[in-house]
């Protein structure tokens, strides 16, 4: 019972510590920002690798998302003989919750696992203590610059899942299933408000680039340096990115479209 | 690692068409189109009773809409509903005799306001206001009724 409680109170505090230093780690992330925008150069190579490598993933997954909302839409919509309102289905759920989170979780999964993965690897080689001996702060010159490039892709990622998407639901949907075009997009434009729905998705894709880039990160420069350390590292990114941001999307969808 | 040239055109098609993304949503996708070419006046209608009218809700006339309500607010003097409407300026030849009514779209669609034209030769100008209005119809007020006057029916019929 006694080792019980002591296991508790282990975790309690190991995990509590590890917030601690993810926050110290986060604010020494973001302290960089101002020395990363004077050579943003860095900020591009990290752009390239963080977001036009997952460009394809983002836009294929989007395409079939919204081909697959086309359908099912379809069906449970036709049923009630409003098959013209499909345009409004399809781009209301894109837009305001599968755009943000589908591509916030696939870009946890290639983008995230990747950073913590090759930050982690830094770590285990010891390339970080290298930097710090050249008296390079390895934060500023290696962390930050990837932070800033998952801060700054991800409502990009985001936007494109969601407008591929709403093609991919108008292909499906007038193309095959014999949805009156105009209708699809005419009832779109006139259900989907620019501010309460777009703007609030952008600034949702925001705070889960934020997290899920943080996430990674932070996971990377802490993880334990071996093989089995990176590697547990990895897995903890991917798990810990896909709560904080289910979780994160409850509450902002509450805080967001809570009043209508 | 790819030559940096050709990585940075990269990045820029990449942020090119994230820009093109979100256009795609504003534009195509959203009702912010319909913002840019407001160009509207204000007319005026009180009701005795708007129902479910919100801002927003379409203005119509013969089934085609020319406007959208802008603000809904209550009058405690009179007790009735005042209804503020921006119509597009190019529809500016309403007459002031215009009769302004609440419908639904269908059984159970969304309430709008129906402009029925007068015959007068004046035309409503900014803030002006519609006298003629007709109140939405409540549907519970309707079924209520509907049931009085069969049970009344009924009661005579036993006579």
């Amino acid at each position: 019972m006694i080792q019980l409680l002591q296991n508790l109170g282990a975790t309690t505090r190991t995990s509590f510590t590890k917030l601690g230093r993810g926050t110290y780690f986060l604010l020494q992330t973001i302290s960089g920002i101002l020395s990363v925008l004077a050579r943003p150069r860095l900020l591009l190579n990290q752009m390239y690798s963080v977001g036009v490598l997952s460009f394809l993933i983002i836009t294929i997954s989007g395409l079939f998302v919204g081909m697959v909302l086309g359908l099912q839409g379809y069906y449970t919509l036709s049923d009630f003989g409003a098959e013209e309102t499909l345009g409004v289905m399809v781009a209301a759920s894109l837009v305001r919750e599968l755009g943000p989170v589908v591509s916030a979780l696939l870009f946890a999964g290639r983008a995230g696992s990747a950073l913590t993965a090759e930050i982690g690897l830094m770590k285990a080689t010891e390339q970080l203590s290298g930097m710090e001996m050249m008296a390079v702060d390895p934060v500023k010159r290696i962390i930050t610059p990837r932070f800033l490039a998952g801060l700054i892709s991800m409502p990009i990622l985001a936007a494109l899942f969601s407008a591929v998407g709403i093609i991919g639901g108008q292909i499906i949907g007038s193309g095959l299933l014999g949805v009156d075009e105009g209708a699809y997009w005419s009832q779109m434009q006139a259900n989907i408000d620019f501010q309460d729905d777009i703007i609030n998705g952008v600034i949702k894709s925001f705070v889960f680039g934020f997290i899920a880039s943080w996430i990674a990160l932070f996971e990377g420069y802490d993880a334990i340096p071996t093989s089995e350390g990176v590697s547990r590292a990895t897995t903890r990114t991917v798990v810990n990115s896909a709560f904080s941001i289910l979780g994160l999307d409850f509450i902002l969808t509450a805080l967001m479209f809570g009043d209508d | 690692m790819q030559h940096t040239s050709t990585q940075d055109t990269l990045v820029g098609l990449f942020v090119a068409s994230g820009i093109v993304g979100l256009f795609f949503l504003a534009l195509q996708v959203s009702n912010l189109s319909s913002f840019v070419e407001e160009d509207s006046y204000t007319i005026t209608a009180r009701f005795e009773n708007s129902g479910g009218l919100k801002p927003k809700s379409p203005v119509s006339a013969a089934g085609v809409k020319i406007g959208k309500v802008r603000s809904i607010s209550f009058d405690p003097k009179t007790y009735e509903s005042v209804v503020q409407m921006s119509i597009n300026s190019q529809y500016n030849t309403i007459p002031d005799d215009t009769t302004a009514s609440v419908f639904t779209a269908g059984l159970l669609g969304e309430q709008y306001v129906n402009l029925e034209p007068g015959g007068s030769d004046v035309f409503l100008q900014n803030d002006g206001k519609i006298e003629i209005t007709q109140s939405a119809i409540i549907l519970e007020k309707a079924i209520g009724q509907f049931l009085f006057k069969s049970a009344e029916d009924s009661a005579e019929e036993k006579k």
